[in-house]
């Protein structure tokens, strides 16, 4: 299973699928991939992203509207883990679009395209019993949220619930950019430690190289989300993956030798 | 009782309700369940709230025989539970003051709340003034240019009413932003929910609010009529109105408890909020319940003419309640409600709710078809003073 990080911290990079359209997602995942982003957390749209800011809910609202299912989301993955074979892939969505799906189908269609992971931004530890069992049938890796707010006997149990890494929310919010790392993330990493020998990611907020680097201080990995959102808003489709290339290759502070292309 | 708390610890209404969350909110939602549970077996909470109730809200409402209605339709006898003369206008303040007094338990100085209609709205504005707490409400622009008066009275009151542009504008999206406030200020702020949805114990503790509805109205039917109406029929948007007329009679097999949706003004997705004839089981905002969905699991628009029913899912216990067969589920139109509406005050003086309207259109679908003998009890859930903007346009009342 490639849910592993190569450099620390590892990067973990959120796209939203189909925003602005699925081929330029493609680009700008192999973009990601190619400038050093060890998973990416493919974004399936929802058209009530309760858990998001206002950046995810706008690409969301455009992808929903585009048209992009989770079908789409499971193809482009299958396309990725062909042209990428070492990059870990993760589907990050919403309960719904899964159970209209089918949980089943979802996780052997999501084993049969080559996914490592799953994070359900609305399942809870206590909901998953199902989840649980159809993830481990289909080989799927579990991945759910710690948040400051989670007492330390949640935490204990989601760190025993979640295979690959352990998804440590940095603060008390939505996702999104802010100025400053607040404390709470590392003092959620330094709780979630005990209970855990899984790699840690810190994700909500980070959107600098400071705050990147800050981020390797304390956790194995950090999930850049919105700020890569909006750096693909801002370009247009024509220069999001160049841009999004550029944004990682500055988080990293050092440009890494692009892989050839695979067309 | 024995049942209440069955429910309440599972949080689970056959496989309906549960807690579909972001992981951040769930110590605050523990936290509530707790300090609920604490508050139930605590008769100073009780002495509290009924005190409130009784004199703050204008507990018990009426049970009204409509005999000028009963003898137009020709059918059923016909009953209102006046639920409209409480305080603020509506059903919606018996969960406010309930939740207000655990807001005080827990120390909590914010609050937020959603609102469809704005009733809701103002009754949480109305708790916050009378408990001395903040008081944001999120209200979609949509039903804040249908509902405007309700807008003003919820800044009269002190609270700050904030427009959602997103979505449909309207209940769903305001309940999408009171969650993302919650999730950013869970330690300080308690979410007044106002109706039976959202992530357990909401759709248990706010049942458990409103079932004095159908604790009175059965007490004043059995002392007015020494014996059980055929049917309890309310309109259901959430279903905090319906739930609370039904809850205390569910024992009672031989009374039918008959819900009544928006069907709007057409039977495709899109045109309506009739969940059970046109959704399916999904997740929508904490709970699992019927959802109006398409093929991808995206949740569709709904439309109404009354914003309180204007959602795409139900309350899981309706849901539950629906499948096992023992409430039925029908739908109303906005021609029927609005039809009804007229109808109500032009024989009884009584002005309900668009959303109440709704219910009475199946009374008077219904009435006509039963015996004299039979009885009917109307939850009349809210006034509509604040329809008046649409009902003047819609029945050419400027004319």
């Amino acid at each position: 299973m490639p849910l592993q990080f190569s450099a620390k911290p590892g990067l973990v990079a959120y796209i939203t699928v189909g925003d602005p359209d699925l081929a330029t997602t493609h680009n700008i995942a192999i973009a990601a991939i190619d400038a050093g982003a060890d998973v990416l957390e493919l974004g399936v749209p929802f058209s009530d992203p309760l858990a998001d800011g206002p950046v995810i809910q706008r690409a969301s609202e455009r992808a929903v509207k585009n048209g992009t299912r989770l079908h789409d989301v499971l193809a482009l993955a299958a396309t990725l883990r062909t042209e990428r074979p070492a990059v870990g892939l993760v589907i990050f969505t919403y309960y719904n679009p899964v159970l209209r799906f089918g949980l089943e189908n979802f996780c052997d269609a999501a084993e049969q395209a080559g996914i490592d992971g799953v994070l359900i931004t609305d399942m809870i530890v206590e909901e998953a019993v199902e989840y649980l069992a159809a993830a481990r049938r289909h080989h799927l890796a579990p991945i759910f949220l710690a948040a400051p707010t989670s007492p330390d006997d949640r935490l204990e149990r989601i760190a025993a619930a979640s295979q690959g890494f352990v998804y440590a929310i940095s603060r008390t919010g939505i996702t999104g950019a802010q100025k400053s790392l607040t404390s709470d993330a590392e003092q959620l990493v330094r709780r979630l430690r005990r209970f855990t020998k899984l790699p840690i990611a810190v994700g909500f907020g980070i959107s600098s190289p400071e705050q990147f680097a800050a981020v390797g201080e304390f956790a194995d990995a950090a999930v850049i989300g919105s700020a890569l959102v909006a750096t693909i808003e801002q370009a247009g489709p024509k220069h999001a993956a160049s841009s999004i290339a550029r944004f990682i290759q500055g988080l990293r502070g050092a440009i890494k030798e692009p892989a050839v292309p695979a067309r | 009782m024995a049942a209440a708390t069955a429910n309440r610890l599972a949080g689970r209404f056959g496989p309906y309700g549960g807690r579909y969350v972001p992981e951040t909110l769930v110590a605050a939602l523990d936290e509530l369940e707790h300090a609920y549970a604490e508050a139930q077996a605590d008769p100073d909470f009780h002495l509290k709230l009924d005190s409130l109730l009784r004199d703050y809200a204008g507990r018990p409402t009426p049970l009204y025989f409509a005999s000028r209605l009963t003898e137009a339709l020709g059918g059923a006898k016909i009953y209102l539970k006046r639920e409209d003369l409480l305080h603020t206008g509506a059903h919606k303040i018996n969960n406010c003051l309930g939740q207000a007094l655990l807001a005080v338990r827990m120390g909590k100085k914010r609050i937020i709340a959603e609102t469809g209609a704005g009733q809701h709205g103002v009754a949480s504005a109305t708790v916050c003034a009378l408990f001395g707490l903040d008081c944001v409400v999120y209200m979609g622009e949509e039903d804040m240019r249908r509902q405007e008066l309700n807008v003003y009275r919820m800044k009269m009151l002190g609270a700050e009413v904030r427009g959602v542009s997103s979505g449909s504008r309207t209940l769903k999206d305001a309940i999408n932003e009171a969650m993302r406030d919650w999730v950013t200020n869970v330690r300080t702020t308690h979410y007044l929910l106002g109706s039976v949805l959202g992530a357990h114990p909401y759709p248990t503790m706010v049942r458990d609010f409103h079932r004095v509805i159908s604790r009175e109205a059965r007490a004043q039917i059995l002392e007015k009529e020494n014996r059980l109406p055929t049917a309890i029929i309310a309109c259901v948007g959430g279903g905090s109105n319906a739930i609370g007329a039904f809850y205390e009679f569910i024992p009672d097999k031989e009374v039918r408890l008959i819900g009544v949706e928006a069907g709007g003004r057409g039977s495709q997705l899109g045109e309506h909020a009739a969940r059970f004839s046109g959704g399916s089981p999904g997740v929508l905002q904490g709970t699992y319940s019927y959802v109006l969905q398409d093929d991808n699991g995206q949740i569709a628009l709904t439309h109404s003419v009354s914003a309180g029913l204007d959602y795409a899912s139900i309350g899981p216990e309706h849901a539950a309640l629906h499948d096992s067969g023992r409430a039925e589920y029908t739908s109303a139109s906005d021609a029927e409600a609005l039809e009804a509406t007229l109808r109500l005050a032009r024989t009884e003086g009584i002005i309900p709710a668009l959303e109440s309207a709704h219910a009475v259109a199946e009374c008077i679908r219904l009435a006509p078809a039963l015996s004299p003998r039979d009885i009917l009890i109307v939850n009349v859930s809210g006034r509509g003073d604040k329809d008046m903007g649409i009902l003047t346009r819609e029945l050419h009342l400027g004319n």
